[in-house]
């Protein structure tokens, strides 16, 4: 007899059904967002910013193209986990009511949350190397370290989604979406070291921004492409990030099993 | 093989103080068609998450194909299909593709669950939607389509929760004709429902709940049998009437039941009682004969209407 389908590669192929009609608007908007970034403040700020020494010394002396492109694919997979991370759970036991589907069949809580993390994983890993792939067609971004530097995006992505699942299983209504999306992600894309060193923030505004995932991954990505990440703070990085992961899926699979199974 | 397929030992379902469902023992038998009847809020639902394996029991026992619920779940679920009260389809989906992605969640290879969707499609008379996004479906065809798909594992037992209520007459008919070929095809049914008429067409078997108990069981026939006269007289009257009792017709028939709507003589001969309401000089403003109900079962046993 074949080998079962693992349940979450079998909620993973709902996903993929579901996306088949909007691969291209969602890939495209995943592209579309950095380039902009790169365009304006790469290019446009950079030509400011690579004029005086003193920013450039506070950049470690190099580009503002070379600085932000790195970080870019970390947002991009941020930003992509927040979108889905939060009105599409709530669909699942409000709007569409999928999952009390998924959940009348074999599959569980776990496979529910198993398959959002898989999905969620391969959608980061898209989104990011397409932007990666972008990135090559500026001189200052291209570097083989945009290749380890997808896996730091979608890592730091996971460690978003997840989170944020678990805070959206609970959820009666999505009053609290928005909120979530005005005051952290918009912020963390913001002050979380994308676009300048977190040096630069006030230190207890630095001990949050080194508490959430962002400023891990967007150091993670750039210390490849720039190539200065120690073995130590790599590892640093790392541990933060998976932390996240495996502290979300564990709550989201509690929390998944307790509204679902009432 | 005498085992049955579903039994309940002492099944209670509490939320907080609140008892959903209140120490009920009930068994359903291979290839019978068993309905839960009663009014919204009686425990038919909670029930019947109970027995789909995603409602942990509060005390009690639930054997399933002869397994428990509380710890073969998966292996329970695997064989039932389940069409619940509200509607899980994925609305921006075609009716193939929903039907796909729900094999797949039972592991079944998308060839097969192809096969199977045509087939299923061409019972529910749903094969030229095949192609159409759920949501452009009219609501009696989202309800054949949560049939079709509660069917595409081939389940030993089919769940069905309130299968036709905000359906209007026609497509209910064409919803009970198909479960009545589901019926003869041998599938065991269980179904709740609160309209009297579904549950005497499609049940074999019933038992009527009300406020979390089992009140009354047996063959749709036997309870009208047990609890009420084989005829029922009903009686209205203009509005205004002096007495709120209405007008005193003791002596005429079994039981009198005085509705604010109406009133019911039960009688084995209802032309007889109404000749004797006539006689006795009461003029109602319409008058009906008609052959005894679940309905007035209900009424019997709990001295409520079932549809409010």
């Amino acid at each position: 007899m074949a080998m079962a389908t693992p349940g979450p590669v079998r909620v993973a192929f709902w996903h993929a059904t579901l996306f088949r009609r909007m691969w291209l608007r969602n890939l495209l908007a995943s592209i579309v967002q950095p380039l902009l970034y790169l365009l304006g403040l790469g290019v446009g700020v950079g030509s400011l910013v690579n004029r005086t020494s003193r920013a450039t010394n506070i950049l470690g002396g190099v580009s503002y193209v070379s600085y932000i492109a790195p970080a870019l694919m970390v947002t991009t997979a941020m930003a992509l986990a927040a979108t889905e991370s939060l009105w599409p759970i709530m669909g699942g036991f409000v709007w569409q009511r999928s999952y009390f589907g998924i959940s009348a069949t074999p599959l569980g809580p776990g496979d529910i949350v198993g398959g959002h993390a898989l999905w969620m994983a391969l959608r980061c890993v898209v989104a990011s190397t397409a932007v990666a792939i972008v990135l090559t067609l500026f001189s200052d971004a291209r570097d083989w370290g945009l290749i380890p530097g997808i896996a730091a995006a979608a890592l730091t992505g996971m460690a978003f989604a997840m989170p944020l699942m678990a805070f959206s299983i609970p959820r009666k209504t999505d009053g609290g979406f928005a909120a979530m999306n005005r005051f952290l992600i918009i912020p963390l894309f913001l002050f979380g070291g994308a676009f300048y060193p977190i040096t630069q923030l006030p230190v207890w505004l630095q001990t949050v921004v080194k508490v959430l995932p962002l400023w891990h991954g967007v150091e993670l990505a750039r210390g490849f492409t720039l190539g200065h990440l120690s073995g130590s703070a790599g590892l640093g990085h790392v541990t933060v990030l998976l932390g996240w992961i495996v502290a979300g899926t564990v709550l989201s699979h509690r929390l998944m099993r307790k509204r679902l199974y009432v | 093989m005498s085992q049955p397929l579903v039994s309940a030992r002492g099944l209670v379902k509490q939320y907080g103080e609140f008892v959903a469902v209140d120490d009920i023992d009930f068994e359903v038998e291979r290839g019978e068609a068993f309905g839960f009847l009663g009014p919204n809020g009686a425990g038919k639902s909670t029930t019947m998450r109970m027995i789909g394996c995603v409602s942990p029991l509060s005390a009690g026992t639930l054997q399933i194909f002869g397994m428990d619920v509380s710890t073969h779940g998966r292996q329970i679920r695997a064989r039932l299909g389940v069409v619940p009260q509200l509607d899980t389809l994925d609305n921006e989906l075609s009716v193939m593709e929903n039907l796909i992605v729900y094999g797949r969640y039972f592991d079944i290879p998308r060839a097969e669950c192809r096969r199977r969707a045509k087939e299923l499609l061409e019972f529910v008379q749903l094969s030229e939607r095949a192609d159409s996004i759920v949501d452009q479906l009219s609501g009696g065809m989202k309800r054949r389509l949560s049939i079709t798909r509660s069917l595409i594992n081939e389940p030993d037992l089919l769940l069905l929760d309130e299968p036709t209520t905000g359906l209007d007459p026609q497509a209910r008919h064409v919803l009970w004709d198909r479960l009545y070929r589901l019926k003869a095809d041998g599938v065991t049914l269980i179904i709740t429902t609160h309209y009297m008429d579904e549950a005497e067409q499609l049940c074999d078997r019933l038992v009527v709940m009300d406020g979390g108990r089992i009140v009354a069981s047996g063959s749709p026939r036997s309870l009208i049998e047990q609890h009420s006269s084989r005829e029922v007289l009903e009686l209205r009257f203009t509005p205004n009437g002096d007495s709120p009792s209405g007008p005193d017709m003791s002596g005429i028939g079994e039981r009198v039941e005085v509705l604010p709507d109406r009133t019911l003589v039960y009688a084995d001969d209802g032309e007889a009682a109404l000749a004797a309401v006539h006689a006795r000089g009461v003029l109602p403003i319409s008058s009906l004969v008609r052959r005894a109900s679940l309905e007035d079962v209900f009424l019997h046993l709990t001295g409520r209407t079932l549809v409010d």
